[in-house]
C-alpha cells in the first residue's frame, strides 16, 4: 500500500507515515492532534470536517490522505497569524455565531473560502455558500451575519446589542497572565 | 428577585426525565477540601429548600457526614491564593450557555469582573452531587444558588478585608475585584484577603440576593465566556481528547434491534497485530491502536445473530394505541364534557400523530475511559454526569466512589444525551485492553442506537359556541408525553389525559419533551374551532384567555409580525400558535410561500417568522435571542420533514443523506420579541420557545392552501393528500426531499 511522509499543513512541511487511503480527517486528528476539525457524519454530509485543500473547501472526512499530499493544507488552527484572531474569527464572536461551537471550525473553513473567491457575498452567495455545513443549534442567521460583518458590510437587522461593547472573553493563559496566576486553575484532583 | 420566588416553578414530573437518584453518598472532610483546592476560602452553599426536594428524601449531597458542612451542598465557591474565583457546579455546558449565564450571576453579586471567574462544571470528583442539566433548571434553579454564594462571599470577605484594614465593613466596598475605602486611601486585592487562609465558610440559607432591576453584569447581553477556545478550534471535546497509550474503540453492532447473540468467530480479528477482541455476553468490541484498524477488525468478525420479528412505521400509530393504558394519567377532568358539548353549536373531534425525530447531536455520543488500579475515569458528554456514574458503577459493580466522570463542554444533546451507554462500552473496552480507549460512535450508530423523541397519536374532542366561546376540551396523548399538556384557555369542561403506551422504538427525553407535540395538537386544533366560527385565530384566542403573561406574548408577537396586515393567497398563508411551558410563555407567528413550479406535490418554505419570548428577568438578552433563534430553526425539521423511518428492528434513515436537518437554506427571516419582566424570577429557555414553530406553520399551510396537515412532519414530501389525515397507512421512505437543499 502507498504511503504518504509529508503534508503540507498550516504553512509547514509535517512528516507523517500514513497509508493513503486513510481518510485527511483522522490523520489530522488522530496523527497530528489537530483536533479543531472535526467529526460529524463521516460522509460530506454536515460539513464539520471541512479544511481548504489550496484554497479550495474540501470535506476531510471523505477525502484520502494521498489526495492532499502536495497541496496546501489549512485547518482552523491555520486560520490565526501571530495569535491574532482573523476578522472572520472575530466577527464570529461578535454576532455569536455560535452555541455549541462544535461546527464552528467547518463553519470558519467553509466562510473563509466563500470570502476569498466574494469578499462581499450577499445573503444568496452565503447560502449557497454554506448550505453544506450544518448547525443543529440552528444559528444559520447569525453566521450569515458575522461573515457580513466580516466582509465589511452593513447588516441589516443586527441587533444594535450585538455590536455593542462586549463581555472580553480571555483564553485561560491570557487570564492566567493577567492574574499573575502560574499554574492551572483547575482544581487538583483528590487521590491522583 | 428573591428565593421566595423558586418554590412557584413547578416542575412538572415528566417520565422521560425522571432518573434513579445515586445510590451512594460519600464523605469529603475538611482536610479534603484543602487538598482539593488548595489555600485559600471555601464557601458552601447548602441546597435550597425547593432543590432538596427535587432530589427526594433519600438523596443528599457528597459532604453529608462533616460537621463544618451541610447536609446537602448546592454549589461551592473557592477563592484562591491569587484572588481567582472558581465556581463549582453540577451544570455542563452544551451550547444552552449555562457556564456563560452562570459566571454573568456570580459576577454580578461578587462585584467583580466575568473575566475573573472559572466554572468547573460536570466532574464528579469536584463538583457538588446535581441531577443533570435538562428541565429548563439551570437558571431558575442554579443561578439563585450561585447568586445567594456570592453575595454572602462578598459579605464575609468585605469583613475580612475590614479587620486586615482595621476599617468597619461598612467603609469598604468591591470594586473591579479590590476592596477599596471610602476615600480609597486604602485598598486591598482578593488575592491578600485569600493568601495563606484554610477557611470553609457555610453561606447562610438567608442572604438577600441581588433584585433584577439592580443588575449590573446579568440583564445585559455578553458574548460565550471562553468563545475564542472555539472559533480557534483549540477547545478539546470529548471525542478531541487522547490519553497516553490510547486505544481506539469501536462495538460491533447487532443486526437488528433486540438481537441475541448466537454465534461469533473473532479470530481473524484478533490475528491482527494490536488489536484486542473483547465478547462479553452480547457485547462485542474492539480496542485497536488506530480507529482504520478498529474498523478492519470488525469486518473481520463472523458472527450471527437472531433478531425477532419488530414493528415498522406502517403500524406505529396503530401500535401506540393497541398498546396504550386505558387510564390517562395526569387527569384533571373539570365540569362535564358531555354537557360541553350540549351547549356547543359547533363539535370537532380530530387526531394528530407526530413521528419519532433524532436530536443528531453534530458532535456524536463519545467516550474516553481510563482505569488507574481500581479507579475509573471517564470523560463522556452527557447530560447527567452523576446519572452516568451511576451508570458506570452499575455495569462494573464497584462504588460510585470509584467512578469519576468529567464532562467537556460539549458538542450539544438537546435532551438526547442523558444516558451512558457509550461511556460504559468505552470503560468496558478499557478494562480488557488495559489500556484508555475512546470510543466515538458513528453519525449511523447515533442515529440507530441513541433514543427518539417519542412519536404520539393526540385525540381532540372539542366544542365551540358560534361567537367563539370554547364549550368543551377533551385532550388524550398517547406515548408522546405530559409536558405542555395543560391549557390556559378558559374552558368550563376539560378532561386532559396522558397515557402511556408500549413504545417499539427506545424513546426518551428531547428539548421541549412532550410540550411540541402538545402544541401542535393543541394549537392547529384551535385554529379549527376558530375557523368553524368563522373567527380571526388571534381574536378567537383573546377571547378565550384571560392569562395577562399569555396574553402579552401573543400581542407582543403579533405586533411585530403585522397580523392581519397582508391578505393571504393559494401561495401564501400566515398562521400562529401561543403557549406556556417550564416558566416561559411564548406565542408564534409564521408566513409560509406554497410553491407549485414543481412536478410533485406542492412545497413548503417558511418565510418569516417572528416570536415574541417571556420568561422573567433577561439573564442575558443576547444568548436570550440565540436560543430563541435555534430553537426556531431546530423546530423547522420536526415540523416540515424530520421523521425516522424504521422496519423489523432496523433504522432506514440513518444518514443525514437520508434525514433531512435543516439547513442554511431552510432558514427563514426570524425575529425575536423579548419580553422582560425584571418583577418575576428568570425561567429557562432553552426549551419552550421551540414548541410555537410547527403549530403556527401547519396553521399558515392552511390558511394558504386550505389543506389541514394534522401529522408531523407536515410536509416531507411536499403538501400531498397522504398527510391530511393521520399516516395509519405507510408511507414510503424519503430519501430526497422536494425543497431546496
Amino acid at each position: 500500500m502507498a504511503r504518504v511522509t509529508a503534508l503540507n499543513i498550516n504553512g509547514k512541511k509535517t512528516e507523517v507515515d500514513v497509508d493513503s487511503a486513510v481518510s485527511l480527517l483522522s490523520v489530522l486528528r488522530n496523527s497530528l492532534d489537530l483536533t479543531g476539525t472535526k467529526y460529524g457524519c463521516g460522509e460530506g454530509q454536515c460539513g464539520a470536517c471541512t479544511v481548504l485543500l489550496d484554497g479550495q473547501p474540501t470535506r476531510s472526512c471523505v477525502t484520502q490522505v494521498g489526495r492532499a499530499a502536495g497541496k496546501q493544507i489549512t485547518t482552523i488552527e491555520g486560520l490565526e497569524k501571530d495569535g491574532k484572531l482573523t476578522p472572520l474569527q472575530e466577527a464570529f464572536i461578535k454576532a455569536d455565531a455560535m452555541q455549541c461551537a462544535y461546527c464552528t471550525s467547518g463553519m470558519l473553513m467553509s466562510a473563509s473560502a466563500l470570502l476569498a473567491k466574494t469578499p462581499r457575498p450577499n445573503r444568496d452567495q452565503i447560502v449557497k455558500g454554506m448550505n453544506g455545513n450544518i448547525c443543529r443549534c440552528g444559528v444559520y442567521q447569525r453566521i450569515v451575519e458575522a461573515i457580513q460583518i466580516a466582509s465589511g458590510q452593513q447588516v441589516a437587522g443586527l441587533d444594535p446589542q450585538v455590536l455593542g461593547p462586549q463581555a472580553s472573553s480571555p483564553t485561560p493563559s491570557e487570564l492566567r497572565a493577567r492574574l499573575g496566576t502560574k499554574q492551572a486553575r483547575t482544581p487538583a484532583v483528590p487521590g491522583q | 428577585m428573591n428565593d421566595e420566588f423558586a418554590p412557584q416553578i413547578s416542575i412538572e414530573p415528566e417520565r422521560y426525565e425522571l432518573f434513579e437518584a445515586s445510590k451512594y453518598h460519600f464523605d469529603l472532610d475538611r482536610r479534603d477540601f484543602i487538598k482539593t483546592f488548595g489555600l485559600g476560602i471555601l464557601f458552601i452553599v447548602p441546597l435550597s429548600r425547593t432543590l432538596a426536594q427535587q432530589r427526594g428524601q433519600e438523596e443528599s449531597g457528597r459532604a453529608r457526614g462533616n460537621n463544618n458542612v451541610p447536609n446537602d451542598v448546592g454549589a461551592w465557591i473557592h477563592i484562591d491564593e491569587d484572588g481567582a474565583v472558581t465556581v463549582l457546579t453540577g451544570k455542563v455546558e452544551f451550547g444552552q450557555n449555562a457556564r456563560t449565564s452562570l459566571t454573568q450571576a456570580v459576577a454580578d453579586e461578587l462585584h467583580v469582573p466575568m473575566s475573573l471567574v472559572h466554572l468547573v462544571m460536570g466532574d464528579t470528583d469536584l463538583v457538588p452531587f446535581d441531577m443533570g442539566t435538562f428541565g429548563s433548571m439551570t437558571t431558575p434553579m442554579m443561578a439563585p444558588q450561585l447568586r445567594k454564594a456570592a453575595a454572602a462571599a462578598r459579605e464575609i470577605l468585605i469583613a475580612m478585608a475590614a479587620e486586615q484594614l482595621k476599617v468597619p465593613p461598612a467603609d469598604l466596598q468591591i470594586i473591579d475585584a479590590r476592596f477599596v475605602n471610602h476615600d480609597k486611601s486604602k485598598t486591598l486585592t482578593f488575592a491578600e484577603v485569600a493568601k495563606g487562609q484554610k477557611l470553609v465558610k457555610v453561606i447562610p440559607e438567608n442572604i438577600a440576593i441581588t433584585k433584577a432591576a439592580d443588575w449590573t453584569t446579568a440583564g445585559s447581553p455578553a458574548t460565550k465566556v471562553n468563545a475564542s477556545e472555539f472559533v480557534t478550534g483549540r477547545h478539546h471535546y470529548t471525542s478531541d481528547l487522547k490519553r497516553e497509550g490510547m486505544l481506539y474503540g469501536k462495538i460491533l453492532r447487532p443486526a437488528a434491534f433486540n438481537s441475541t447473540l448466537v454465534s461469533v468467530d473473532t479470530k481473524a480479528a484478533e490475528a491482527i497485530p494490536g488489536v484486542k477482541t473483547i465478547v462479553d455476553g452480547d457485547f462485542i468490541g474492539i480496542a485497536a491502536p488506530s480507529p482504520e484498524t478498529a474498523s478492519k477488525a470488525v469486518d473481520a468478525i463472523t458472527v450471527h445473530w437472531k433478531s425477532p420479528g419488530q414493528p415498522s412505521n406502517a403500524e406505529l400509530f396503530d401500535l401506540l394505541r393497541k398498546t396504550t393504558e386505558q387510564r390517562g394519567r395526569g387527569s384533571r377532568a373539570q365540569g362535564s364534557i358531555a354537557d360541553g358539548l350540549n351547549v356547543a353549536d359547533k363539535k370537532l373531534s380530530e387526531t394528530y400523530t407526530v413521528a419519532y425525530i433524532a436530536h443528531a447531536p453534530l458532535e456524536p455520543r463519545a467516550a474516553v475511559a481510563e482505569w488507574n488500579g481500581d479507579k475509573l475515569t471517564v470523560w463522556t458528554g452527557t447530560q447527567r454526569p452523576f446519572g452516568v456514574r451511576g451508570e458506570l458503577a452499575e455495569a462494573f459493580h464497584i462504588p460510585e466512589d470509584k467512578v469519576r466522570v468529567i464532562v467537556p463542554d460539549t458538542g450539544s444533546g438537546y435532551g438526547g444525551k442523558h444516558s451512558g451507554e457509550c461511556a460504559i462500552e468505552a470503560a468496558r473496552l478499557a478494562r480488557a485492553a488495559n489500556k484508555p480507549v475512546k470510543l466515538v460512535w458513528t453519525r449511523a450508530e447515533e442515529f440507530t442506537w441513541a433514543y427518539f423523541r417519542p412519536a404520539g397519536v393526540i385525540d381532540v374532542k372539542s366544542g365551540v359556541k358560534t361567537d367563539g366561546t370554547i364549550t368543551a376540551w377533551e385532550f388524550h396523548n398517547y406515548n408522546s408525553g405530559s409536558s405542555g399538556i395543560q391549557i390556559k384557555y378558559d374552558i368550563p369542561n376539560t378532561d386532559i389525559q396522558f397515557h402511556q403506551s408500549n413504545s417499539p422504538l427506545r424513546q426518551g427525553s428531547y428539548r421541549g419533551l412532550a410540550a411540541t407535540a402538545n402544541h401542535f395538537a393543541r394549537e392547529s386544533h384551535i385554529d379549527e374551532l376558530a375557523n368553524a366560527v368563522n373567527m380571526d385565530p388571534l381574536q378567537f384566542r383573546l377571547k378565550n384567555i384571560k392569562d395577562e403573561r399569555l396574553r402579552d406574548v401573543l400581542q407582543a408577537a403579533t405586533k411585530g409580525f403585522g397580523w392581519g396586515n397582508a391578505k393571504a393567497n393559494k401561495d401564501r398563508g400566515f398562521g400562529l400558535s401561543c403557549g406556556f411551558e417550564k416558566g416561559g410563555y411564548v406565542a408564534t407567528c409564521a408566513e409560509v410561500a406554497i410553491d407549485r413550479s414543481g412536478k410533485g406535490d406542492p412545497t413548503v418554505r417558511i418565510v418569516r417568522v417572528v416570536e415574541a419570548f417571556e420568561c422573567g428577568a433577561i439573564v442575558n438578552p443576547l444568548h436570550l435571542k440565540n436560543q430563541i433563534e435555534g430553537a426556531i430553526v431546530q423546530s423547522i425539521g420536526g415540523a416540515l420533514f424530520e421523521s425516522i423511518k424504521f422496519q423489523n428492528g432496523n433504522i432506514l434513515n440513518p444518514h443525514f443523506a437520508q434525514y433531512r436537518v435543516p439547513r442554511f437554506s431552510d432558514t427563514p427571516s426570524i425575529e425575536v420579541v423579548l419580553v422582560d419582566r425584571k418583577d418575576l424570577p428568570s425561567a429557562g429557555a432553552g426549551e419552550t420557545p421551540i414548541v410555537g414553530l410547527a403549530p403556527a406553520v401547519a396553521n399558515a399551510i392552511f390558511n394558504a392552501t386550505g389543506t389541514r396537515i394534522r401529522s408531523l412532519p407536515l410536509a416531507p414530501n411536499g403538501i400531498s393528500t397522504a398527510n391530511v389525515s393521520p399516516p395509519f397507512e405507510h408511507h414510503q421512505a424519503s430519501a430526497g426531499s422536494s425543497s431546496t437543499l
